[in-house]
């Protein structure tokens, strides 16, 4: 193999299983707070509960997702060492302040976990994830704006050879970010919200704990209404992103809708085959018009197709498939919530039926299918490209041996540390009911009232 | 000052703090592990979870900070540094992830076994010994600058004198910084029987410590005369300072008594030595290859200093709240919370 396509493999396995942990780490903290807030407000001791025992399995996801976020940060460095050169140039500030900004995080979640007990005033507690989550979406900012650089570089100019003019902070608010940063963020906190539904809709199928189905029920429709909201705002931020696109990265539409000619009343293809040769797409579905629309709201939008882009700039057209997972998986969850409300309000027989549970159970696993189907749709459509325009995949490689041992080595560490993750999280939370952790925090006089209030 | 010795100063400053917390972190995971093999694990292990718990993930924190501020002080670093560094750090990270998840694991999971016990326990000595190969590469000698690129030679590293001298350096003062912390923390925590097993441990190390420093000077001698000279010649205050630290603490602990400055003395002989060999590395950052000269554009300078003062801003409040809840709240050291 060549070591460029090892480089890529290594970087995708690593941010890959980065991702999983990240979303979890960014989206997690806003339901603690949202949850401690409503059981403080309502004297709920569900929500109470919950929050804690998220809380509980969260710090088993954050300590891991530092550490794959170590490897990342560091690989860069490894992979590609001339990319972080240039990096360091031109868009080291937003690295620099994520690790202040996950610093900050780490310090106030250390605290928030150890002192659920130590104030006696339930709001000075609850003032601590103020910090977290916004720390911990802060990060994301900081890091989707390096990504962004990567796509639409900007703040500094090549003369001769050489960087001048550099701005760091041109380069930080870089054309691209705005809409990528709301993307990331809406995405992160639709999927926690959808995993810890997934959850819940299986803890009321299995039914293990009877005791705790009110417990349950409560967490899946707060679940709900996050998730509805955050995934209604992921579907703007998706057009957001196809608009921008078409204005500022067609190569990448393009590429993902397998468009070749430039023209208005341009088709929306999804799935289908490609005859790379003929240009010709068979068994796809055809939306007309609606790729022209998508792009700039009118029908008559001209959309540009890849016969106008030099061939040895061309993403690779596989993207067209992660860009349809992406879209199906991640509108999923907007259809599973909009119709959990249907039932919930015209038909609430049907709203725990069986057929129901296995859907809420879904939305969680697709959610991250989409986030990963999403991540692989915009890294591969940037090819070959590391630095847009300025600096190609194959320029940026490192040139020490050994890449394939590494990417060996890596690999096997995280299959271990992601199954690892998932049985000792199970095993957390399997024999020990919720309404048995709410009296080992609150004691059994807790129980007393109905709903878990006072 | 100029940026550039603004930018390293922060930096090693970022470096020694890692050091110094990174090395109670690793150590008390290896006492851990030697308590439980000895059956003394319910006298040290609660004061060890005690301690690591709320802070683990900071630790980690100061070492990301030191790589990620170098490329953006110094970007040249990450291509020659990232190139030859690949097998080395690409090691170190795999032992961390072990090590930082596997300690997750068992403590949030409470799902404690010897075999997680171990791992955490042994990266922990193998981290820093693997860490510190990069700061032997750093003196120069073993890359090669070819028209292919760069190399690093690793049979002329594996058979180097100076470069064990380093690792093993490494791993005694990572026992040695822990067991001085340790000792503080349990007396603190009135637990009066760890005192007595980790003030002997930071007897037992003392010895080991004076050796290996000697010698650290002797190889370093051999690989690199032009760091040597200058350390010897114009610094050398610095390490005698570090001596003369490195003894009063070892008085006051001999003494039983005081150990809270005692710890400080022990972090004063880490940092008169720490930045006496830093300052007398310079100008080069990366010998031959990179100096001090290599520092970033004026803006991004400007910009990261500015970011770092705001950031300090941020963080220092926190991280004395920090302190103060768990480092110097008596009742959370003493275990009554």
């Amino acid at each position: 193999m060549e070591d460029v396509l090892i480089g890529r493999i290594l970087t995708g396995l690593t941010l890959g299983v980065h991702i999983l942990y990240a979303t979890i780490g960014v989206g997690i903290p806003l339901l603690i707070m949202v949850l401690e807030f409503l059981g403080i407000k309502k004297n709920d001791y569900h929500y109470l509960t919950m929050a804690r025992r998220i809380a509980m399995g969260y710090t088993v996801t954050v300590a891991v997702g530092v550490v794959t976020g170590t490897i990342i940060g560091l690989q860069l460095s490894l992979i590609w060492p001339e990319f972080m050169q240039l990096a360091g140039h031109i868009i080291a500030l937003p690295l620099f302040m994520e690790t202040f900004a996950f610093f900050f995080e780490a310090i106030f979640l250390g605290i928030y976990l150890y002192t659920w007990d130590r104030f006696t005033n339930r709001w000075h507690h609850w003032y601590l994830t103020i910090p977290v989550v916004f720390g911990a979406g802060i990060s994301a900012v900081f890091i989707t704006m390096v990504n962004s650089f990567m796509n639409s570089p900007a703040g500094f100019d090549i003369v001769d050879g050489a960087l001048v003019n550099v701005d760091p902070l041109k380069a930080m608010f870089n054309p691209s970010m705005p809409e990528r940063v709301f993307h990331v963020l809406v995405t992160a906190y639709m999927t926690a919200a959808f995993i810890m539904a997934s959850i819940a809709a299986f803890k009321l199928l299995k039914a293990k704990f009877d005791e705790d189905r009110e417990y349950h029920k409560k967490g899946l429709k707060f679940m709900m209404i996050i998730g509805l909201i955050m995934s209604a705002l992921t579907l703007l931020a998706g057009d957001l992103s196809a608009k921008y696109l078409h204005e500022n990265q067609p190569e990448k539409l393009a590429a993902m809708e397998w468009h070749f000619e430039t023209e208005s009343n341009a088709d929306l293809i999804l799935f289908g085959v490609l005859d790379e040769e003929a240009q010709e797409t068979k068994g796809a579905i055809h939306i007309p018009s609606a790729l022209s629309i998508l792009s700039d709201w009118k029908p008559s939008t001209e959309v540009t197709g890849l016969n106008d882009i030099p061939e040895d700039e061309w993403p690779p057209l596989v993207i067209h498939y992660f860009f349809d997972v992406m879209v199906f998986f991640g509108m999923f969850g907007l259809g599973v919530s909009i119709l959990y409300f249907i039932l919930h309000f015209f038909k609430k027989d049907f709203l725990y039926s069986t057929p129901m549970l296995y859907l809420y159970i879904l939305t969680g696993p697709l959610s991250f299918l989409a986030i990963e189907a999403g991540w692989f749709t915009a890294e591969l459509g940037r090819q070959p490209w590391i630095v847009r325009g300025y600096m190609r995949v194959s320029e940026a490689i490192t040139e020490a041996s050994g890449l394939g041992l590494t990417l060996i080595l890596f690999g096997i560490l995280y299959f271990v540390l992601v199954t690892t993750t998932i049985l000792v999280m199970t095993r957390m939370f399997k024999d020990k009911s919720a309404t048995k952790s709410q009296i080992e925090y609150y004691g059994k006089e807790s129980l007393d009232e109905t709903g878990g209030r006072f | 000052m100029d940026f550039a010795t603004l930018g390293i100063t922060v930096l090693w400053t970022f470096l020694y703090s890692y050091v110094v917390i990174a090395s109670i972190d690793f150590g008390a995971g290896f006492y851990n592990f030697y308590a439980k093999l000895t059956g003394k694990d319910n006298i040290i292990t609660p004061i060890i979870t005690r301690y690591l718990n709320p802070v683990w993930e900071v630790t980690n924190v100061f070492f990301v900070f030191f790589f990620v501020g170098i490329v953006g002080f110094f970007p040249d670093t990450a291509y020659y540094l990232g190139t030859v560094l690949l097998i080395p750090a690409s090691i170190s990270l795999i032992m961390l992830a072990i090590r930082g998840s596997y300690y997750a694991f068992n403590q949030y999971a409470k799902d404690s076994n010897m075999v997680w016990a171990f791992l955490y326990g042994v990266t922990g000595l193998f981290i820093p010994a693997s860490l510190s190969v990069a700061l032997v590469i750093a003196e120069g000698g073993f890359i090669e600058e070819t028209a292919s690129g760069l190399d690093l030679d690793f049979i002329e590293l594996f058979f180097n004198g100076y470069a064990w001298s380093v690792v093993f350096l490494a791993v005694i003062s990572v026992l040695y910084i822990s067991s001085g912390f340790l000792l503080f923390y349990s007396n603190r925590a009135k637990a009066y029987e760890a005192v007595k097993l980790t003030r002997t441990w930071f007897l037992t190390w003392t010895i080991p410590m004076l050796v290996i420093t000697q010698f650290v000077f002797i190889e370093l001698r051999a690989t690199n005369r032009e760091h040597f000279d200058n350390a010897t010649q114009n610094y050398w205050y610095l390490f005698l300072l570090s001596f003369v630290f490195m003894l009063v603490a070892i008085y006051l602990v001999y003494k039983k008594k005081n150990y809270g400055v005692a710890f400080i003395m022990i972090m004063l002989q880490f940092a008169t030595a720490f930045f006496g060999y830093g300052v007398s590395k310079l100008p080069y950052i990366l010998y031959p290859f990179i100096e001090l000269d290599s520092v970033v554009n004026d803006s991004m300078a400007i910009a990261l200093v500015i970011a770092f003062v705001l950031g300090l801003l941020l963080l220092i409040p926190s991280l004395i709240m920090l302190m103060r809840l768990f480092l110097f709240d008596k009742d959370y050291v003493q275990g009554k919370e």
